[in-house]
């Protein structure tokens, strides 16, 4: 099951130069440009690890989009890397944009939960599938 | 939207191919002609910096109308050396460098990321390649001009760090050509041996430009624009005073070309501040304006000794 979080998720990947043009986007904005990437694709773990520092300095795409290969490297293919743009300007100072550029090849999805509680009342939540597995070995 | 998506119709048609290209008005209306006859009005001297520029500048202009031809697919290597004496502009001139590429496209945000050995290479291991890598990322889209680079390499000491900085940049320099070019500036013997020892960079390095020594003339004028940037005008005996300070401060060792005549101005600012701080009478507009042959006079140059602060020692 393809997981849409964040900005772009419902149309096809974006191809390096498209998220180029999104990176020079939010740069030209002002805001600092992150990559980060993770194993538990789980909706409410919004915290993802991050890779290397946040890039407040970089003026151009060149040097996110080689952050973002050098991330590649170690965890394209096996985990999702995601690019965020953060706004650290008075009363933003949160996120702007955030959208995923790598999945992982295979993505086995969500279960649905459910558990009975006090009587017939149900409870319900989702669970990965992949994070059944131990962390760093889940795709 | 329009850093979003692509307008579709302007990838849907063919690219025209035009019957023949005006260079002369390609030039003008590329903004090359503009920062040339800039560069032409405000640096003095530096005859063969400056047509080494123009030659260039016509070779991207020529790239680029072939590559409206369809003729050529590979960007040029822009990574150049500039070397010379210190003071004698090489910092100012890849700035206007910086400005040139920019205009004809070839970086694509026109910045001038200024570093020396200090910002490249770290302090222990592991610590140099996100250094340096970081430094490359604040410069892509822009020029990285490294001065004094030949203290990157440091034979005496084999585990120096320098060698790691070096290899990254080669890598980065050969494979980003498109996103980045780098100016490696210092003096000339010194940048020779650097060469000599990292064949790899003399080969990625395609411009080799040399900055003459300022003749005393040209140090006048130097001198001239400094003082007329800040509002400041020598009286007619000062400009003779000056005249002879440049003289002998030439004939001086340390003398660093256009810096050293910046500095002995300042320093001439200084004592006229001094000496109209310490007179009784009020002031004029002219009177602040004005260097007199006194302020010029008093430097250490004229009774033998190098006008530099601090003194040198020995002297």
């Amino acid at each position: 099951m393809r997981i849409t979080q964040g900005a772009f998720s419902f149309l096809p990947d974006l191809t390096d130069e498209q998220i180029a043009k999104q990176v020079q986007y939010c740069i030209d904005k002002g805001w600092a440009v992150n990559v980060e990437f993770t194993d538990d694709p789980h909706p409410r773990n919004t915290y993802w690890e991050m890779w290397a520092m946040p890039m407040f300095d970089v003026k151009d795409a060149a040097g996110v989009m080689f952050e973002l290969n050098e991330c590649r490297k170690t965890y394209g293919g096996r985990q999702y890397i995601r690019i965020s743009a953060f706004d650290a300007t008075h009363t933003w100072e949160s996120l702007r944009l955030s959208f995923i550029t790598d999945r992982p090849a295979d993505e086995p999805g969500f279960a649905l939960e459910r558990q009975e509680v006090d009587g017939r009342a149900m409870r319900y939540t989702t669970r990965s599938y992949a994070a059944n597995q131990p962390e760093g070995s889940r795709y | 939207m329009d850093a979003v998506i692509d307008d579709p119709a302007v990838t849907t048609a063919p690219p025209q191919v035009p019957e023949a290209i005006d260079l002369r008005a390609e030039f003008v209306s590329s903004g090359l002609a503009e920062v040339l006859d800039e560069l032409d009005r405000d640096l003095v001297g530096l005859g063969p910096v400056k047509s080494r520029l123009r030659e260039i500048g016509a070779l991207l202009l020529v790239d680029r109308a072939r590559a409206r031809f369809g003729l050529q697919a590979v960007s040029p290597t822009l990574h150049m050396s500039f070397t010379g004496n210190p003071g004698t502009g090489k910092t100012t001139v890849a700035l206007r460098m910086a400005q040139i590429l920019h205009r004809l496209g070839y970086v694509r945000k026109g910045h001038l990321v200024t570093v020396t050995r200090d910002d490249l290479v770290g302090q222990y291991i592991g610590h140099t390649a996100p250094k340096t890598k970081e430094i490359l990322k604040k410069a892509m889209g822009g020029v990285l001009f490294i001065d004094e680079a030949y203290y990157l390499y440091r034979p005496e000491n084999e585990r120096d760090y320098g060698q790691e900085a070096i290899e990254i940049l080669l890598q980065v320099m050969e494979n980003q050509r498109d996103d980045l070019v780098v100016i490696l500036a210092g003096y000339a013997d010194r940048m020779e041996r650097f060469f000599t020892a990292n064949p790899g960079f003399r080969s990625r390095v395609a411009h080799h430009i040399d900055f003459p020594d300022y003749s005393g003339g040209e140090l006048e004028a130097i001198g001239g624009r400094i003082l007329g940037q800040m509002n400041y005008r020598l009286s007619p005996a000062a400009q003779e005073a000056f005249h002879r300070y440049v003289e002998l401060r030439m004939a001086q060792p340390h003398f660093a070309n256009g810096r050293s005549v910046r500095n002995a101005l300042d320093r001439a600012r200084l004592r006229q501040a001094n000496r109209l701080f310490a007179g009784d009478k009020p002031v004029t507009a002219d009177d602040l304006s004005t260097l007199e042959a006194e302020d010029i006079l008093a430097s250490r140059v004229f009774s033998g000794g190098i006008d530099s602060y601090p003194p040198l020692p020995g002297r």
